[in-house]
């Protein structure tokens, strides 16, 4: 089956047209929301006016990136069952974020994250600390983002790489400037409907094929490419390095500021349990979905065929999309593929702005005391330096490997945001100087790390051998983060603060105060 | 709607108050620990113990395929237990302590 003809890398009509119409109808939807994007409120927080369910359905839309859909539905159609491992640590940080974060976030911040962490200690140190975490965690998935974008559209469209990089740059900062997170959640809502009805709909042309028989399909795969594709393989050689990767993205989950932000959408704690219990569901449901695509395309369109568009497999789920439902359907996906990068970044600028203008600007710099007017300008402006930022890092990094900048995200994640936020929910005694050591601590180990790791050192250095041996720090990061943030909040005492936490109760379980 | 200062300390050192702190600590420690053990158990087996996973159930069907799927599923319903039992109990008992608190 290694004939198989595909017209990928030409221009395709359909393609195009559905891209078009959905970047129109979300640019309508902006002019829209920008009426109602007047106040601090609206635009960093949709006025608090989004439901449980549709936030799910956002936070899914957030989450499922185009490297997780083409991404893992490639490494499922090369190597078999190791994609779904890697799926599974992907969907089980999710249900930490409901028992552990979702609702004292919700009761305790504003429009950040850093509203939590802060909310007891010293604004200014805490603020800048928890600014640079979360700045480097978006910056990174950013930079992911953004080159996956300009090489997707390259292959698929045949579009010069820095058109795409421009496009979806220019799009997405219409999307926030105007529309502010109202814009931003339709954007991610109407992306999450289309991935998951497309992924839906392949799914289902896929097992036409085999009787819709889903056993047919694996025994199928078996016998093609050996009964190993159905048991784990090379995935776990090392434990320590399954163990680390498994930390980084479920306790990374947690800790995304972009996913951490949403939940100041939704009126109460209430819907903010909601909002995870409909995400987890969906992207649950999405992962389950890529791993018959990445099956399909291993028997339909074949191994050897698969990894000659692409050696990572990211075109799988398109060349069976094509095999399927010919040169339409495979125009469909794609150009939901492109909608899903458009809305992840959207949503990642939108965090990122806030960042910048809430915590630097107006408690950092301004001390917290700025009007409504001032502060939603500062956050457009804000919003044009993040969008410009992403446009110039996504033509800088041009043909680059930037494949494990996502794991680098989620191990800053795990490692400076996620300690500080959890200790500054549950512990009395944590204090100003122990949040900011952890965050620093966490931040710095990872970027160290991963530099001297082997995804680094020697995948892109091109060196012999790797100075550290894991190929995900959070295993150490994440634990030295705790550990120094337990051990300097224990040497210093911060009356205050350990005041407060009881007071902070009220808000934390009963929601009273909460805004 | 304001707050009922005088009652605030009351609230805050009543029993029934630190009954509902101390279960939902209970309730998501516990789902927390159950989560992390389902998790990191399955991928030190297949660290360790492999073969248990490429163990066949039919024909060609491996053991790991349930199981990998399975966790997936069990992940969703343990945050479904979760919001049953916030919904049921925790809200409950929410509410009559706000209304304690709070001044029409």
């Amino acid at each position: 089956m290694d004939t198989v003809q595909s017209t990928l890398g030409q221009v395709n009509i359909a393609s195009v047209i559905i891209f078009f119409a959905f970047v129109a109808i979300t640019l309508a939807i902006t002019y829209w929301a920008a009426k109602k994007t007047k106040t601090t409120s609206e635009f960093y927080a949709a006025d608090r006016s989004i439901s449980g369910f549709q936030n799910g359905l956002a936070l899914s839309g957030d989450y499922m990136s185009a490297a997780s859909f083409l991404g893992i539905a490639g490494m499922v159609s090369l190597k078999g069952y190791d994609g779904l491992i890697y799926s599974i640590g992907f969907l089980v940080g999710w249900p930490l974020v409901m028992f552990l974060i979702a609702e004292p976030l919700r009761n305790l911040g504003k429009f950040t994250f850093a509203d939590v962490v802060a909310y007891r200690l010293k604004q200014k140190p805490v603020r800048i600390a928890s600014s640079i975490g979360s700045l480097m965690t978006i910056v990174f998935y950013l930079i992911a983002q953004m080159v996956g974008a300009g090489s997707l559209v390259n292959i698929l469209f045949g579009f010069p790489y820095e058109y795409a990089v421009i496009i979806v740059g220019i799009v997405m900062i219409a999307y926030v400037l105007f529309g502010g997170m109202l814009a931003t959640t339709w954007v991610q809502i109407i992306k999450a409907v289309l991935l998951l009805s497309g992924a839906t709909f392949l799914v289902i042309m896929t097992l036409a094929q085999f009787g819709m028989n889903p056993i047919t399909l694996f025994e199928q795969a078996a016998i093609k490419y050996g009964d190993a594709v159905l048991s784990p393989g090379g995935f776990v050689t090392n434990p320590w390095d399954a163990i680390s990767l498994g930390i980084a993205l479920i306790l990374g989950t947690a800790g995304l500021p972009h996913i951490l932000m949403r939940f100041f959408t939704v009126p109460d704690a209430k819907q903010a349990r909601k909002s995870v219990f409909v995400a987890t569901g969906f992207i649950g449901y999405f992962y389950i979905l890529t791993f018959f695509i990445g099956f399909g395309a291993m028997v339909l369109v074949g191994q050897d065929t698969v990894s000659s568009f692409d050696k990572g497999g990211n075109m799988a789920a398109l060349l069976l999309a094509e095999f399927v439902g010919g040169q339409f359907f495979l125009g469909f996906i794609a150009a939901v593929a492109f909608a899903t990068i458009l809305a992840v970044v959207a949503g990642l600028t939108l965090s990122g702005a806030s960042t910048l203008s809430h915590d630097l600007y107006v408690n950092v710099i301004k001390k917290g005391k700025t009007d409504e007017v001032g502060e939603v300008k500062v956050a457009r402006i804000a919003t044009l330096i993040i969008g410009a930022l992403a446009i110039s890092l996504g033509l800088i990094f041009k043909g680059q490997n930037v494949a494990f900048m996502v794991g680098l995200a989620f191990a800053i994640a795990a490692s400076a945001n996620f300690p500080s936020l959890l200790l500054s929910i549950i512990w009395k005694k944590f204090t100003t100087k122990g949040a900011v050591a952890s965050i620093i601590t966490g931040s710095t180990l990872a970027v160290i790390l991963i530099i001297l790791s082997p995804t680094v050192w020697v995948d892109i250095f091109h060196n012999p051998e790797a100075i550290f041996g894991l190929k995900n720090p959070a295993i150490i990061s994440m634990t030295a983060s705790f550990a120094i943030g337990i051990i300097v909040s224990l040497l210093t005492t911060e009356n205050d603060a350990a005041d407060k936490f009881e007071d902070e109760k009220l808000r934390t379980y009963l929601g009273i105060g909460a805004e | 709607m304001g707050i009922k200062v005088d009652r605030v300390n009351d609230i805050l050192s009543s029993e029934k108050f630190k009954d509902l702190v101390k279960k939902r600590l209970v309730v998501s420690m516990t789902l927390t620990a159950i989560i992390l053990i389902v998790y990191f158990g399955f991928i030190l087996t297949i660290a360790f113990y492999k073969d248990f996973l490429s163990i066949k159930i039919g024909d060609y069907i491996t053991l790991g395929l349930p199981i990998g799927i399975g966790i997936i599923l069990f992940a969703w319903i343990l945050t479904g237990i979760y919001t049953r039992w916030a919904n049921q109990k925790y809200d409950k008992s929410v509410r009559e302590l706000r209304n304690e608190i709070l001044e029409k």
